[in-house]
C-alpha cells in the first residue's frame, strides 16, 4: 500500500435509502479513487469503487468551458429572466444543497419539485389523507416478529435491508434473528427477495388495492367473498391465515415499494396499506415504511416540508408556497409546456420523463448540476460538474426512516459541491433581482 | 443599524429588577443592555408604549421529526393560511404547525425572542437542529427525551447509579440538548412491546424491566440536580388526560423530595374523577401543592378553543384519542428511545371536557400565588397555537371578558370549576413574569427575561392598549440581540437566532461502556451518533448552576 492512502471508518453510503453508515473506506486521494469499501453491498461497492474524477470542466456554457463565476452568472440570469422557472431533482444531494434550492425557488417565485413525484409521491399524498404508524429501522431490528414487503424487491434494490435492519439481525426482543420472524413478500412475480420468504403472495398485476381492501375487511371481521381469488390471484384461505398472523404478532411491519406507488391505484394503494396498518393497531403494535430509493430523497421531503409545509410539487408563483401534485409536479409541468427554464439537480429527467416532457426540456434554457455526464447534462445551457455527496461533498442525509446522518466524505474534490454552486446562484439571483435577503443567512 | 441605541419614554416592565411600569431609558450596545450609551446614539421613542424583555416560551413543539410529520400531515391547514415572502422574510405557510420560517417570524410578531422545543429523542437531535437553522429570529434549544431510554433504564435496574449519571451527561452532550425531558416515564415499553398498552401508576413494574416509573423519575430528577443543569428535569407525568390523574401528578411532585423539578402542561394532569368517566377539576389542589412547595415549578398547557394538533412522546394517549375522533393519525417509534403520536384536533366550546380543560388552565394561572413558578404555555400546538397567547393574556387580565367567554361555553363544565368565583385580574407586571421573566429564570437563562445591565438586548415594545389581546398580538418594535427585527410593526431585517444548549462534564470512559449496547440494539453506528458541532452554527453553551 502506498503512503498516500486514507481510511474512513463508519463512512456513509448514499446510494440507496438504506444509507448504511458502517462502510470502511480506503481511498487514494491523489488518484481520486476509492480502493476498498468494506461492508458495502454490490450497489454500494459500485458507487464507491467506480468513482472517478470526471475529465470535464467545472462549468460549461452552451457546451463550451466557462469559469464557475460566468456559469453562476448565466444560470442566475436564466432563472431571474424566466416567468415560470422550474427546479427539479434533489434526491441525490445533501440537505444543505436542498435548502439552497428551495431558497432559490422562493426568491424567483418559481416551482420546486423533487424526484418524489415520480417515485413515492403517492406515499406522501396518502400520508396526508391517512397518517402513518411508523418506526425507525432499529425498532424493526429489535422487535419486529412479522415483516412484510409489498411491491418491492429489497434483495436487488436495497441489498442490505434484510441483513442489516429487518430480517437477519438479532435484536433486543428478537434473540434468534430471522428464526424469530415471519417474512412475507407480496409481489406480481417471484424475485430474488421472494425466495427466502416464509410466505409469498403472488398478486395479479393491478389488483393490489383490492387485496389490501380485502385484508382490511378481514381484520375487521367482515366477510370477504371467495371470488377475491379470481380478482387478485390469492386464495381467501391464504388471506385469512395472513390476517391471523398479523393480528397475533407482537410487532408487525409492512415495507412497500414502487410496485405499489407507481401501479394502478397509486396513492389509493398506499392509503389502503397505511389504513390497514392503523387498523391492525387495534390488535397489536404495527408500523409501515416506504422503502425509499435514492440516498437522500427522504431528506428532500423533509427539507421541502419544513421550509414550505409541503413535501414536493411546490409552486411559489404567488410569492408563497402552494401544493398541487399533477399541477406543480415536474413531469406534468414540462409535458404541458409550462416551464420556460429548468434547473435540474442530481437527476436525469431527459432520460426517463415522458416524450412530451423531454421535447419541452429541449426547447427551454436548462441548468444542470451533476457529478456525471447524463442525457440531461448533454442538453444543458449551463452545466456544472459537482462533487458527489458522501464521497467528496459533506452534508446531511436522511435514511428512509427519517434518521439524519452526517456524511464522512473520503477526500476532497476539485469540483464544488451542489451546496456551494446553488448558494452562489442564490446570491447572484438576489443581486440581479435587487432582492435583499434581509441580512439573514436563509 | 447603529449598534448603540437608547429607548426613551417607554414604560418599562422588568420584574426581575423590580421595575414595574416606570418610565426609564434602556440603553443597548453591541447586542447587550448597558447602563449608558453615547449621547449621539440612535434613539427610539417609545412614548405611550410598554417595554418588556423579549418573550420566552418554556414549552412548545416547533422543530424536529415529529413536528415535520405533523406539518406534512396537514396540507389543508397550510392552504388557508399562507405567509408570502417580503423584503425581510422568506415565504412559508402557517396553520397550527407553521413552516420553520413562519414559526420564527410569528413568534417575533408576538414579541417572543426565545422558545424551547420540548421533546426530542436523542436520535432526532440532528434533524431538530437542522430545522432550528431555518427557524429565524428566536433563540432556541430543545429538551431531550430520556425517561424511556432502554440503555439508561438497564443501567438503572442494575443499580449502576454512577454510570447512569455519566451516561445522562454523555447523552446531553451527544445530542446538544438543553434539559432532560421525561414523557410518560416507562410507558414506551408496554406501548411498543405489549400490544399498545401503557403503565398506569408510578409503582407498577415496567414490562421487560425490574423497574418502576417512580425509580426513573427519581433518578432523572436527581441526575439533573446533581449535574447542576440550568433547568431541572422537565416532566410530562404519567396518565396524561385521564380522569383521576391529579393523584399521579401529586405523587410525581412528591417524588422530587424537595429537589428542583418542573412539571409541564400541568392542566392536562390535574383531573379528578374516575378513570374512564368524565373528569372534574382538581386545579385548586394542584395549585395549592405548588404554592406550598417552592422546589416545584410548572407551565400550564392552557387549552384554547379552536384548532390544535396533538404531538407528543405519549403515543398511547394519542391512540386513545384517535379512537374517539377517528382522524388521521401518526405513530412514530424511535428505537431504544421514544414513542410519538400525532393527531389533528380541535377544542370545542360545547364539549364538556374541552370547556373544563379551558377553565382549569385559567384556574391554575389565577389560583397560583407565585407567578414565577406557574408560567404560560399552551403546549403549542397541543392545547392550541402559540398565536393564542394574546387572547390568553386578555383572559387573565380582564375578568369581564373571561366571564363573558365562560358563560358562552359548556355550563356543566364551568359549574365544576371555581372560575367564575375568581376575582383576580393579572397586572402587566404579572404578565411580564409568566411570559418572560419567569420562564427565563426557570430555564436558568441569566441573560434573558430581564432588562438589567448585561442582559441580551432581546426587547419588545408594545403599544399600550386597553384591549390586551390587540396589544400583545403585534409588537410595535422587536429587537433581537440589539438588532431591530420589527420596526414600527414592519419586519425590517432577519436573523438566525442562536442555539442554547448545555454540556455537563462526564467521564469519557462511559463511552466504551455504552458502545456495546449501541452495537447490539441501535441501527446507526456509535461513532455516527453524537451531533457534530457544525450543527450548532451560532450557539450559546449555557453554564451549569454554580
Amino acid at each position: 500500500m502506498s503512503e498516500g492512502l486514507t481510511t474512513v471508518k463508519n463512512a456513509i453510503c448514499t446510494f440507496c435509502g438504506c444509507v448504511c453508515d458502517d462502510i470502511e473506506l480506503t481511498a487514494d486521494p491523489q488518484l481520486g479513487k476509492i480502493t476498498k469499501a468494506g461492508n458495502a453491498c454490490q450497489l454500494g461497492r459500485a458507487w464507491f469503487l467506480e468513482h472517478r474524477h470526471e475529465d470535464r470542466p467545472t462549468a460549461l456554457i452552451d457546451g463550451r468551458e466557462a469559469t464557475l463565476e460566468e456559469a453562476v452568472d448565466r444560470a442566475a440570469q436564466i432563472l431571474v429572466d424566466a416567468r415560470f422557472p422550474l427546479i427539479y431533482g434533489l434526491s441525490d444531494t445533501t440537505c444543505e444543497a436542498q435548502r439552497e434550492a428551495v431558497a432559490i425557488a422562493d426568491y424567483i417565485n418559481g416551482n420546486l419539485d423533487t424526484t418524489s413525484s415520480v417515485c413515492h409521491g403517492p406515499t406522501g399524498m396518502a400520508f396526508q389523507g391517512v397518517g402513518e404508524s411508523t418506526a425507525s429501522l432499529g425498532e424493526i431490528k429489535n422487535r419486529a416478529d412479522f415483516v412484510l414487503y409489498w411491491g418491492g424487491n429489497p434483495m436487488e434494490a436495497h441489498p442490505r435491508h434484510f441483513t442489516r435492519y429487518s430480517v437477519n439481525p438479532k435484536g433486543w426482543h428478537i434473540p434468534n434473528g430471522a428464526e424469530d420472524r415471519t417474512l412475507v413478500l407480496v409481489d406480481v412475480r417471484p424475485t430474488q427477495s421472494t425466495h427466502g420468504a416464509d410466505i409469498f403472495l403472488k398478486v395479479n398485476p393491478g389488483s393490489d388495492f383490492e387485496l389490501l381492501w380485502a385484508l382490511r375487511s378481514l381484520v375487521k371481521g367482515r366477510r370477504v367473498d371467495a371470488s377475491i381469488e379470481t380478482r387478485t390471484g390469492v386464495p381467501l384461505s391464504t388471506l385469512t391465515d395472513l390476517v391471523e398472523r398479523m393480528k397475533s404478532c407482537q410487532f408487525g411491519v409492512m415495507f412497500f415499494g414502487m410496485g405499489l406507488t407507481m401501479t394502478r391505484g397509486r396513492h389509493f394503494n398506499i392509503g389502503a396499506l397505511l389504513a390497514l396498518v392503523t387498523d391492525l393497531n387495534q390488535y397489536t403494535h404495527f408500523v409501515a415504511m416506504p422503502a425509499r430509493g435514492h440516498g437522500n430523497v427522504t431528506g428532500a421531503d423533509n427539507v421541502v416540508a419544513w421550509q414550505t409545509g409541503y413535501p414536493f410539487g411546490v409552486n411559489f408563483n404567488r410569492g408563497y408556497p402552494r401544493f398541487n401534485p399533477g399541477e406543480f409536479t415536474a413531469s406534468d409541468i414540462l409535458a404541458r409546456g409550462d416551464a420556460d427554464a429548468l434547473c435540474v439537480i442530481a437527476s436525469d429527467p431527459a432520460s426517463n420523463f415522458s416524450r412530451k416532457a423531454i421535447e419541452h426540456i429541449r426547447k427551454i434554457p436548462l441548468i444542470t448540476l451533476d457529478p456525471k455526464p447524463t442525457v440531461t447534462t448533454s442538453l444543458a445551457t449551463v452545466a456544472f460538474t459537482t462533487a458527489p455527496y458522501g464521497i467528496n461533498a459533506p452534508g446531511t442525509v436522511y435514511r428512509m426512516d427519517n434518521v439524519a446522518l452526517n456524511l464522512r466524505p473520503a477526500f476532497e474534490s476539485h469540483f464544488p459541491g451542489d451546496e456551494q454552486v446553488l448558494r452562489a446562484i442564490k446570491n447572484r439571483v438576489l443581486e440581479l433581482g435587487g432582492l435583499s435577503p434581509g441580512g439573514a443567512p436563509h | 443599524m447603529a449598534s448603540a441605541i437608547r429607548i426613551v419614554n417607554g414604560k418599562v416592565y422588568d420584574p426581575s429588577n423590580n421595575i414595574d411600569g416606570v418610565v426609564k431609558d434602556i440603553c443597548i450596545l453591541d447586542g447587550k443592555i448597558v447602563d449608558k450609551v453615547p449621547a449621539d446614539s440612535t434613539t427610539l421613542d417609545a412614548r405611550g408604549m410598554v417595554v418588556m424583555p423579549g418573550g420566552v416560551d418554556i414549552h412548545c413543539h416547533i422543530a424536529g421529526h415529529k413536528v415535520n410529520l405533523a406539518r406534512k400531515l396537514m396540507p389543508e391547514d397550510h392552504r388557508r393560511d399562507v405567509a408570502p415572502r417580503d423584503k425581510a422574510r422568506r415565504s412559508g405557510t402557517g396553520g397550527i404547525v407553521p413552516s420553520t420560517f413562519t414559526t420564527g417570524y410569528r413568534y417575533a410578531t408576538l414579541g417572543y425572542t426565545t422558545a424551547m422545543e420540548a421533546a426530542v429523542p436523542p436520535m432526532g437531535a440532528r434533524h431538530t437542529l437542522e430545522e432550528f437553522h431555518d427557524t429565524p429570529v428566536i433563540d432556541k434549544g430543545f429538551y431531550v427525551l430520556l425517561a424511556n431510554n432502554v440503555c439508561l433504564n438497564q443501567l438503572l435496574e442494575q443499580k449502576r447509579m454512577e454510570e447512569f449519571r455519566q451516561a445522562v451527561a454523555w447523552w446531553l452532550n451527544a445530542s446538544k440538548a438543553y434539559a432532560i425531558k421525561m414523557v410518560n416515564p416507562g410507558g414506551d415499553e408496554p406501548w411498543k412491546g405489549r400490544k399498545n398498552s401503557n403503565v398506569t401508576n408510578l409503582d407498577e413494574k415496567i414490562s421487560g424491566f425490574e423497574l418502576t416509573p417512580r425509580q426513573i423519575i427519581k433518578a432523572l430528577i436527581d441526575a439533573s440536580n446533581d449535574l447542576g443543569l440550568p433547568h431541572p428535569a422537565h416532566i410530562h407525568c404519567n396518565n396524561l388526560g385521564h380522569s383521576g390523574n391529579y393523584l399521579t401528578t401529586l405523587d410525581t411532585m412528591k417524588t422530587a423530595e424537595g429537589r428542583r423539578v418542573h412539571i409541564t402542561h400541568i392542566q392536562f394532569h390535574s383531573y379528578g374523577g374516575e378513570r374512564g368517566k368524565n373528569p372534574i377539576s382538581k386545579a385548586p389542589e394542584i395549585a395549592a401543592f405548588i404554592n406550598d412547595n417552592p422546589n416545584v415549578s410548572a407551565d400550564v398547557g392552557q387549552v384554547m378553543f379552536g384548532t390544535a394538533a396533538l404531538m407528543t412522546g405519549d403515543a398511547p394517549l394519542t391512540w386513545l384519542l384517535r379512537n374517539m375522533t377517528k382522524s388521521k393519525w401518526i405513530n412514530a417509534d424511535t428505537e431504544c428511545e421514544s414513542g410519538c403520536g400525532i393527531l389533528p384536533f380541535s377544542y370545542q366550546e360545547h364539549i364538556y371536557t374541552h370547556a373544563l380543560q379551558w377553565a382549569m388552565g385559567l384556574e391554575l394561572f389565577l389560583l397560583s400565588k407565585d407567578p414565577w413558578r406557574m408560567v404560560l404555555s399552551t403546549d403549542h400546538p397541543n392545547g392550541g397555537s402559540f398565536m393564542n397567547y394574546p387572547k390568553l393574556i386578555k383572559l387573565l387580565m380582564d375578568k369581564a371578558y373571561r366571564d363573558e367567554t365562560a358563560r358562552a361555553v359548556n355550563q356543566k363544565a364551568i359549574a365544576k370549576t371555581t372560575l367564575l368565583d375568581i376575582e383576580r385580574e393579572m397586572t402587566l407586571q404579572e404578565i411580564a413574569i409568566i411570559t418572560r421573566a419567569g420562564p427565563a429564570k426557570l430555564l436558568g437563562l441569566k441573560h434573558k427575561g430581564h432588562l438589567g445591565v448585561g442582559a441580551d438586548a432581546d426587547i419588545t415594545i408594545y403599544d399600550e392598549l386597553d384591549d390586551r389581546e390587540a396589544m400583545f398580538n403585534a409588537a410595535r418594535y422587536v429587537m433581537k440581540g440589539g438588532q431591530l427585527i420589527i420596526d414600527n410593526h414592519e419586519f425590517s431585517s432577519d436573523c438566525e437566532g442562536r442555539i442554547l444548549h448545555v454540556s455537563p462534564e462526564y467521564d469519557a470512559g462511559i463511552e466504551e461502556k455504552l458502545r456495546p449496547f449501541f452495537e447490539d440494539y441501535y441501527s446507526i453506528q456509535f461513532d455516527n451518533y453524537p451531533v457534530h458541532p457544525r450543527y450548532l452554527h451560532d450557539d450559546v453553551r449555557v453554564p451549569n448552576l454554580a
